[in-house]
This record gives structure tokens, C-alpha cells and sequence, in this order.
């Protein structure tokens, strides 16, 4: 059992666990950015090869593009925006919280009874992956501002980047660039969506959206 | 059950006042003052022993048995808590009974405050419990953590089973437990992010509201209690994140002793440089050491199936 991508992973359950409980915009960008930051240790932390760059160089791009880029893109939509910096959640942060506990729970279990054919770097990736992909579908679905749906998009992809890195040794180091670079054009074209939503709308509460009916007078 | 030392105790009873005095100066140090003698409360002590008591004819006997039990119980409770050497007393699944007696002890303080009909007792008494029954789960869930870890139900097996080499085995669930059991210590003995044991204003406190009416013996009776529970949370958190175990009674006492010193040190680093949180925000952090307690507990059941 290697410790440090154990300890990494609790890291990453913990910022997930912040987000649920954070009410500032700000805090929350700057948490995921984190979590994009841990994620490029546990990449280092789960090579097998040593000699090999391939790890080095996608910590390096996946740190560079989760800790700097995006939280630098979406601080700049959040001051575009100029909207109220709170989260506004549709469910308080204490029942964020213990929400967030039966997901880690349910997702121990789960990941329990998931026969694996190879085993893994450490024995926590799968339920870690798993739960970290349930905060980011939570906080979409929970959050009303445009802009947490973005960082719960994000979350997403930390988890799925998660799982790769913990599962899949061979990924060719294109497929995960290409991830990569999609996942730059998303939030780019996101950030600049929350802007224009902002602008038609003076508010980017995503829950109002629905009065966007052409019949609607 | 099983007898043990009795130097935990006497340590406890001696002592605690002492770690009071400690947080103070450091918060006056801190400040720029002088500060007051390290003594300074035990000479409160004896000054509020000597004084009379004055009780409000509309109060029943409830507001008398509050002091006196809740000082009963947490002198019970600190024959519970091994330090350095076993307890006093210690059984299998004492943790439990260590936690009930601060929780009886503290039933009675709300029920006097409740007595004296006062509204901003009632208030704070309706925080305290509002907010110890938030920090209860994540001391429970704490403790339940190190007993799967050590196999052992009893807070004198227990913390000696917390040895250098289970840290270097399995340390996130004990760092989560400990940073829980912190956050605990600080809310339980009122201490800042939670509540300020220096300002009298109503509005914003929790523990002082709750003795506005108690004077003289009663008074000291309080304090003397809220001082030794502020020991036993800190002896709990040292047993726990000091791992050393020479076999040496002196020695290990004597270590965990200066770890006393240097958490009561911390808490007023902490209380010089955090200000109060809001009131509604108390109930996340305390929801927070929960899950951390939870996260831990987890990690530990499923390492060892």
C-alpha cells in the first residue's frame, strides 16, 4: 500500500467535503484548484515506471491547467459577472455535509463489491473517484449560480482523471491530453456563457432559466 | 475493572486550574499586556469559596444540585482519563460512561440555568445544547475510531495502544480523529471560534450565560468544573497525538504534562488570532469535525475488515 497516494486521496475527499460546506465563489474556485493540484501529486505518487516522463509531463500540464488556468479563467467570469459572491445552495451546507457522508459511505460499499481484474495503486482510488463523482453531481444539481455548475462540472472530471490515473496504466499520454484540451475549451466557453447569461439576465441563477420559453410573455 | 494509578487524577484536580492561567497569559503576552500571575485562578477560587451565596427565591433545588453535580460528575469523569499511567478507574467501554458523565454534568448546568427563569439563560442554554449535540457524534465517532484501531473499549487500554508505530501504520484516520477531536476541545470549553470565555456580552455567549445567576461557592464550583473538563478533553488529544510510552511513569507524564503546556499554549495562539465565528456558522464547523470523525471511522472499518 503505497501512503502518500493514500494520503493525497484523503486530501482530495477533504477539499471535496470544503466545497460542500463553503458558501464563498471565491473559496470554492480556489478549493478546486486544489484538487486539481492534488490530483497532479497522485499522478506522481501512482507511477509504476520511474524512468518513464509520461507522468511528470501530465502532472505537470494538469497541475498547470486546474491550479492556474481555470481558477484564473473562472475569477475572471465571477468578476465579469459581478455578481453576489455566495454560493446560494438549494440544499443547506450542514445537509450538505451529512449528504456528502452517506455518499462516502455508499461509495466504501460500492467500491466494496467491485471485483477489480488488476489491482490498483492504493485500494482508496475507486471509492475516492466514486465519491468525489457524486459531490460534483451534487453541487451541480444543488448549487443555483451558473458558475458552481461550472466547478461541479470540474469536479467531475477530477474524479474521472482520478479513476484513470488509480485504473488505466496504459492510456496512450495523447487521449489524456486531448482530455485535457477539451476540458480547457469547456470552461473557456463557460466562462464566457456565465458572462453573456449574465449580461441578458443580471444574474446568473441558473434555477430561473426555465422562464426562457419563446411563449412566455 | 481494573485499578490503576492515582496520579491522573491528582494531576487533573491540581492542575487544570493551572492550564487556565496558561491560556490567559499567553492571550495577554499575545496582546502586548503583562497579563495575570499563572495562579491567578486558583486565587479566584479561593476568593469565590470564602464569599456567601445568594439565591434568587424564585429558583427550586434544581438551581442548587446544578453546580454540585455538574463538579460530581467531572471529577468522576476524570478518574476515567489515563494520563501517563492507567486511571483511577477503567472498564471496557468506559469511553462511553466518560462521555454520558460530561453529558449529565452539563444536563444539570442547562437545567439551572433554566430554573432561574432568566431569559438569557434560557438562550444559553438552548446553544449549549444546541451545539453539544453536534459536537457529541464527532467525539464519539472519534473514539470509536482509535477503539477499532487499538481493538480495546477502554480509555486506559486504548491510549497506550497509540503508540509511534500505529501512527506510522495508519496516520490520516488518526490525524482526522485528532484535528475532530480539536475542534471538539475548543467548543466543548468554550474557547474562541465557538465562544469567548472573555466577553460578558448575553447576546453572544454560550457557557458564561448559563452562570450569570450562580455566585460565591456555587461559582467556584463551575469553574473549577469548566477548568477540569478543559484537562480532560486536553489529556484525550494528547493521549492521543503524543505517542510516547517509555514504561517510565514519570517520564511519561512528565512529557504529556509539557504537551498540556503547549495545547494551552496553541488555544490562546488560536484565541488571539481567530475571532469569534457567527453564531449560525458554529453548527458547520461543529458538522465538519463530524464528518472528519466519520471519514476516519470509515478508513479504519475498511482497512481492517
Amino acid at each position: 500500500m503505497s501512503g502518500w497516494a493514500d494520503t493525497v486521496l484523503i486530501c482530495i475527499v477533504l477539499t471535496s467535503f470544503v466545497l460542500l460546506g463553503s458558501s464563498r465563489l471565491g473559496a470554492c474556485i480556489r478549493v478546486v484548484a486544489l484538487q486539481g493540484v492534488l490530483l497532479g501529486f497522485l499522478t506522481l505518487a501512482g507511477r509504476q515506471d520511474a524512468s518513464s516522463l509520461r507522468a511528470p509531463i501530465l502532472a505537470l500540464v494538469s497541475t498547470g491547467l486546474k491550479g492556474v488556468v481555470f481558477p484564473w479563467l473562472l475569477f475572471r467570469a465571477l468578476r465579469d459577472a459581478d455578481v453576489r459572491r455566495e454560493v446560494e445552495p438549494f440544499v443547506g451546507y450542514s445537509l450538505s455535509l451529512l449528504i456528502g457522508t452517506a455518499f462516502l459511505a455508499g461509495s466504501l460499499w460500492l467500491a466494496g463489491r467491485l471485483p477489480l481484474p488488476n489491482p490498483t495503486m492504493s485500494p482508496l482510488v475507486v471509492p475516492v473517484a466514486l465519491f468525489t463523482m457524486l459531490v460534483g453531481l451534487f453541487l451541480i444539481v444543488s448549487r443555483r449560480k451558473a458558475l458552481t455548475q461550472v466547478l461541479g462540472y470540474l469536479v467531475l472530471e477530477n474524479a474521472i482523471y482520478a479513476f484513470g490515473v488509480g485504473l488505466v496504466e496504459g492510456t496512450p499520454m495523447v487521449v489524456e491530453l486531448g482530455v485535457l484540451l477539451d476540458l480547457f475549451v469547456a470552461v473557456f466557453v463557460m466562462g464566457i456563457a456565465v458572462f453573456h447569461i449574465n449580461r441578458e439576465f443580471d444574474h446568473i441563477d441558473a434555477d430561473q432559466l426555465r422562464t426562457l420559453r419563446d411563449w412566455a410573455g | 475493572m481494573s485499578g490503576g494509578s492515582v496520579m491522573p487524577l491528582l494531576l487533573a484536580l491540581g492542575l487544570a486550574p493551572l492550564l487556565l492561567g496558561v491560556i490567559i497569559r499567553t492571550k495577554a503576552v499575545m496582546a502586548g499586556r503583562v497579563g495575570q500571575p499563572l495562579l491567578q485562578p486558583y486565587h479566584d477560587l479561593r476568593k469565590l469559596m470564602m464569599k456567601g451565596a445568594v439565591y434568587s427565591r424564585t429558583t427550586s433545588w434544581v438551581f442548587r444540585a446544578g453546580p454540585v453535580v455538574g463538579l460530581a460528575a467531572v471529577v468522576v469523569a476524570a478518574a476515567l482519563v489515563p494520563f501517563g499511567a492507567p486511571a483511577l478507574v477503567s472498564f471496557p467501554g468506559d469511553l462511553l460512561l466518560f462521555v454520558y458523565l460530561l453529558a449529565l454534568a452539563r444536563f444539570f448546568t442547562v437545567i439551572a440555568a433554566l430554573d432561574t427563569g432568566s431569559s438569557f439563560e434560557g438562550m444559553g442554554a438552548s446553544r449549549e445544547v444546541t451545539f453539544s449535540a453536534l459536537a457529541e457524534p464527532a467525539l464519539l465517532l472519534g473514539l470509536a475510531t482509535i477503539a477499532r484501531t487499538t481493538g480495546s473499549l477502554s480509555l486506559s487500554a486504548m491510549l497506550p495502544h497509540v503508540t509511534g508505530a500505529v501512527w506510522a501504520h495508519g496516520a490520516p484516520p488518526l490525524a482526522l480523529v485528532a484535528i475532530a477531536l480539536l475542534v471538539v476541545f475548543l467548543a466543548e470549553n468554550g474557547r474562541i471560534p465557538v465562544d469567548d470565555p472573555a466577553t460578558h456580552l448575553e447576546l453572544t455567549m454560550i457557557h458564561e450565560v448559563m452562570m450569570l445567576d450562580h455566585g460565591g461557592p456555587d461559582l467556584a464550583f463551575i469553574l473549577y468544573g469548566a477548568a477540569l473538563k478543559l484537562w480532560l478533553f486536553g489529556a484525550l488529544l494528547i493521549g492521543l497525538a503524543l505517542p510516547l510510552h517509555s514504561g517510565h511513569l514519570w517520564l511519561d507524564a512528565g512529557a504529556r504534562a509539557l504537551g498540556m503546556l503547549l495545547l494551552a499554549v496553541l488555544t490562546g495562539l488560536v484565541e488571539s488570532c481567530m475571532a469569534r465565528l457567527r453564531l449560525v456558522a458554529v453548527p458547520k464547523l461543529l458538522v465538519g469535525a463530524g464528518v472528519l470523525s466519520v471519514l476516519a471511522l470509515l478508513l479504519v472499518l475498511r482497512s481492517s475488515p
